[in-house]
């Protein structure tokens, strides 16, 4: 016990005691660490907002997607999970990605590992997602779709109805109307909007 | 001489004739009896070339009612529009409750009846499948000739 202590202790000197090396080395050590640290936490990051990742738990899900727009379509541009399930401002994204920690937990627990316990929850999931679109006025969707540039003239009538007047003046947002468009809906009984 | 040449005639034929069946059966399940159909007046193992998927036009006016209780047609895009047992896309626009908000056509009271005539307090289940009866069209010629026209009062 006394050696482990020592042992410390010296390393305690050691960390304390300024270093004989030059200012100037020091600092090229901080920054390719810092190049190397930060490079390696972002990669890291990012390989959890790939597809593959996202598929490794939520297969069904996944699978979804394929028949809607955002997956098939004539121009072959596409979003994937990550696009509108994370947030691309990056102080969002931490919080966001913090929070699926604890979605972790839940899928080691097994709550949801079989498709009926899946149909049972559908309806809570959905309502959360729709609830943290709702708050940040659907900024996912915005990422790519933006209102400035939206052209009312080539526009389906329907579309430049509501667009023009509800989307508008902000009284709703995307989410409110576009529910569903990629994935299968849950029970939608008393969702506002719906029959 | 005759004989055995009567023989080697005979044995051909009996060898060739389970070969000329097979080839007649083979005929009949591809031939079509000189029918045309949609398909045009082709074999049935010939594919035809299908020409390219039609598309649904995306937004027209209502369209006219061809003859009294012809199911209204659907003058829009219908694309991943899901009618299941959780949700109906259709009457997030159609139903009573949603038609004054968006503008859209409202369902007409007979879909909240039974078969029997009694008023429901919601869509009647058989009336809730909208596709059923309600279709979108596509820009299409017409596939064979019809000279149907409406009745005088829809004229």
């Amino acid at each position: 016990m006394k050696k482990i202590i020592a042992i410390i202790k010296s390393w305690w000197q050691t960390l304390r005691a300024p270093s004989s090396a030059s200012l100037g080395f020091i600092l090229c050590l901080g920054f390719f660490g810092g190049i190397i640290f930060w490079g390696g936490f972002n990669t890291g990051m990012e390989a959890t907002n790939t597809e593959e990742f996202c598929s490794g738990c939520h297969e069904v899900i996944v699978e979804e997607i394929k028949e809607t727009i955002h997956y098939s379509n004539r121009s072959g541009v596409r979003a994937i999970c990550s696009d509108c399930h994370v947030p691309h401002n990056w102080s969002d994204k931490i919080v966001r990605k913090v929070q699926a920690s604890k979605e972790l937990v839940a899928w080691a627990m097994g709550n949801i590992d079989t498709p009926e316990k899946f149909y049972e929850r559908r309806r809570h999931l959905a309502d959360r997602e729709w609830d943290r679109m709702k708050k940040n006025n659907s900024q996912e969707c915005r990422n790519c779709h933006e209102f400035e540039f939206m052209d009312f003239s080539i526009q389906g009538n329907r579309s430049v109805k509501m667009h023009s007047t509800a989307l508008a003046s902000g009284d709703k947002t995307c989410i409110d109307c576009h529910k569903g468009i990629a994935h299968e809906l849950p029970d939608m009984t008393g969702v506002s909007g719906w029959h | 001489m005759k004989i055995k040449l009567l023989a080697t005639a005979l044995c051909a034929l009996m060898l060739s004739a389970p070969s000329w069946s097979e080839q007649d059966e083979a005929d009949n399940n591809v031939n079509n009896g000189g029918v045309s159909s949609l398909r045009g007046n082709v074999e049935l193992d010939t594919q035809q070339d299908p020409g390219r998927i039609k598309q649904v036009q995306r937004d027209r006016p209502t369209m006219d009612r061809e003859y009294v209780h012809q199911p209204p047609l659907i003058p829009h895009q219908i694309r991943h529009y899901k009618v299941d047992m959780d949700a109906n896309k259709c009457l997030s626009c159609h139903s009573w409750k949603n038609a004054s908000e968006t503008g859209g056509t409202r369902i007409s009271p007979t879909h909240y009846e039974t078969r029997d005539g009694m008023t429901l307090s919601d869509v009647s289940p058989r009336r809730y499948f909208c596709l059923q009866c309600h279709v979108p069209q596509a820009d299409a010629k017409p596939l064979v000739e019809n000279d149907f026209k409406p009745v005088e009062s829809l004229r």
